[in-house]
């Protein structure tokens, strides 16, 4: 009757986590930290791809998924980039470096930085902390450079002081080969003398060629406005890219919360190209 | 084939309970539900359907997954045991046998569930044909013959006793282990019988033969914004009673049980018809009552057709039909937006 293939291999268990240390915390903008983790001994906690995400824990507060925002071509450390806005994360506001925290994952899938997104040229659009899952795509191309075209990036904020990773968009990709950064913000502010304009109308406004591969995430309401203005400049939705991100517990397909249609988010997505998203209800 | 008489069926149980837990129908202030066996349990395997189905046997509604400690700003995670013994699940109704494989769609798809793998690993089912099937019945309607259990052991009600056929190699065992109370015995026509008389009466039932048109795999777009559903789901009170005491639902939430001396992470039964069950920091994808009845049952008709080969999510036991204090159900569901008018 059990049709499960139980051999006495060992299994692993897909809920257990396991113990992480915080080992650098930085402030990037009022609401937004990114926390360094490795495991006790220094070493790294696993192996992910560009786009997966993890379960960070703290026993007795509670469990989420965050997108992992370092590059797997670090070799050292992960890094999550995390907004402050419940429970958990007001928590992990508050902890401090050398504090124990449990992680488990990587889960889902990823961008396809290994086969459809070689060799082109790519457009990455950002809005908010929607940086964080694509600043890991970004420093894995850039540090497998001669494997993808240009690289443009168009990233926006409510406000200078609410952009993330400020510094290294800077210092190190605004300096890289063949990348363009394009920042803006939503409204005028003192000492900004960058762009300012929601992010939709500014991809507009830079007339982007239609022949690169574009890679979204940020607020959904972004995403939909970022999605129709590429589709006015001549996009089609099997060129782009974005995430979904619904509520989850399990992290592997298993505890309903994140189904949509015959999808579960968590173990099926969170990186979808935008005509499959097309195929789903339309609940996200 | 062997047969056990009513009479002997109290010790055949006392038998396998000496060896392993045993968990079964037990009737307590007048409820039947699944219980474990004790010298004084009222044992019931007369009722047909038990208020809650049996899946706590793999998928208990409460457990702890593993346990953390801090000391000295040290954690420590200490996972909890996996089940590692024999156990029998005894007097489980047919359809409730194939909501364990719909269980096992989910738990034991990689990566696969080790709590619930060893329990279904080390789990002995016995079934039970159903003698006497009622009216919310609609098993059929997904293609369970309700005489014909599909479990480790099969049993028939027949004259003065059971007949008693085991059907896997853990059956065998368990025949083995409690065969000084069964007796050989030729029992081919009067099962015959008993299925024939099932078969009869499962026919007869009103919902017996629903018709799946409109449903299943690929029907995503044309049910998803049917306007029936709100009309239908208009009196639901989100309950959650359905959830509750479906088969084959299994969502379910991870939790914090503080003990004072560490922190218990554990798992309990949840139910998408809970208003903060999709809701994060950032939103709520389904806000309104009609968004969380159009999932629970596109869930079980659509969407899990979808990924599982065509197999449908529920086996037509009828205990949402029964229990629902706002007579909504599935049946409801089938009829209005389907084939059948």
């Amino acid at each position: 009757m059990c049709n499960c293939s139980c051999g006495s291999e060992e299994k692993k268990n897909a809920l257990l986590p396991q113990v992480g240390i915080i080992t650098d915390i930085r402030r990037e903008t009022p609401d937004v930290k990114t926390f360094r983790i490795v495991r006790p001994d220094g070493t790294k906690l696993f192996e992910h791809m560009p786009g997966q995400c993890a379960m960070l824990c703290v026993p007795g507060v509670g469990e989420a998924l965050f997108s992992i925002t370092s590059s797997p071509t670090n070799k050292e450390y992960q890094e999550f980039s995390i907004k402050e806005c419940g429970t958990l994360t007001n928590y992990l506001h508050n902890m401090s470096v050398g504090d124990e925290i449990l992680v488990r994952g990587p889960y889902g899938n990823h961008f396809p930085v290994e086969t459809v997104l070689k060799g082109q040229d790519l457009l990455f659009i950002a809005g908010g902390i929607g940086l964080a899952p694509l600043r890991s795509v970004i420093n894995y191309v850039l540090d497998n450079r001669d494997n993808y075209g240009t690289v443009d990036i168009v990233y926006g904020s409510r406000s200078k002081d609410d952009l993330v990773q400020l510094k290294e968009i800077q210092e190190v990709w605004a300096k890289a080969k063949d990348v363009n950064v394009h920042l803006t913000i939503d409204r005028e502010q003192e000492g900004w003398d960058g762009h300012v304009g929601f992010v939709p109308n500014y991809v507009k406004e830079l007339n982007m060629s239609v022949d690169k591969t574009a890679l979204i995430c940020g607020p959904p309401i972004m995403i939909k406005f970022v999605l129709q203005g590429l589709q006015e400049l001549g996009y089609e939705k099997t060129q782009v890219y974005t995430t979904l991100e619904l509520r989850m517990k399990c992290g592997i397909g298993k505890c309903g919360r994140c189904n949509i249609g015959d999808k579960y988010v968590c173990k099926d997505g969170p990186v979808f190209r935008c005509d499959e998203i097309d195929e789903l209800p339309n609940e996200y | 084939m062997y047969q056990i008489s009513r009479e002997k069926m109290p010790e055949l149980l006392a038998a396998v309970a000496k060896e392993m837990d045993l968990f079964l129908p037990v009737q307590n202030n007048g409820i039947t539900n699944f219980g474990f066996w004790t010298e004084d349990a009222k044992v019931d395997l007369d009722t047909l359907k038990t208020v809650k189905s049996p899946k706590d046997a793999f998928f208990p509604q409460s457990e702890v997954l593993y346990s953390c400690y801090q000391k000295a700003n040290k954690t420590s995670i200490e996972p909890a045991a996996l089940k590692d013994a024999p156990f029998a699940i005894f007097g489980v109704r047919p359809c409730d046998v194939r909501a364990f494989d719909v269980l096992d769609r989910v738990f034991l798809s990689e990566p696969a569930d080790v709590y619930y793998a060893a329990r279904r690993e080390h789990g002995i089912v016995v079934s039970l044909a159903c003698h006497e099937p009622e009216d919310s019945c609609f098993c059929k309607t997904f293609g369970i013959d309700a005489a014909e259990p599909q479990a480790d052991v099969a049993m028939w009600q027949v004259a003065d006793g059971y007949a008693w056929e085991a059907k896997t190699e853990k059956g065998e065992k368990l025949t083995e282990l409690v065969k000084e109370y069964l007796t050989e015995q030729d029992l081919a026509k009067e099962v015959e019988a008993e299925k024939e008389a099932i078969r009869t009466l499962i026919d007869k039932m009103p919902n017996s033969n629903l018709s799946l048109e409109g449903w299943g795999v690929g029907k995503t777009k044309e049910r998803f914004d049917d306007p029936k559903w709100k009309e239908l789901s208009d009196a639901c009170l989100g309950c959650g009673t359905c959830t509750f005491s479906c088969p084959t639902c299994q969502c379910y939430d991870i939790k914090d049980f503080n003990t004072g001396n560490g922190v218990q992470r554990y798992r309990c039964w949840d139910s998408c018809m809970y208003s903060d069950f999709t809701m994060m920091a950032a939103g709520n994808n389904r806000t309104t009552q009609m968004q969380r009845f159009r999932q629970r049952f596109m869930h079980k008709l659509v969407y899990f057709p979808d990924n599982n080969d065509g197999m449908y999510s529920c086996v037509g036991c009828g205990r949402c039909v029964e229990k629902c204090p706002q007579s909504l159900n599935i049946v409801k569901v089938i009829k209005r937006m389907g084939g059948t008018k």
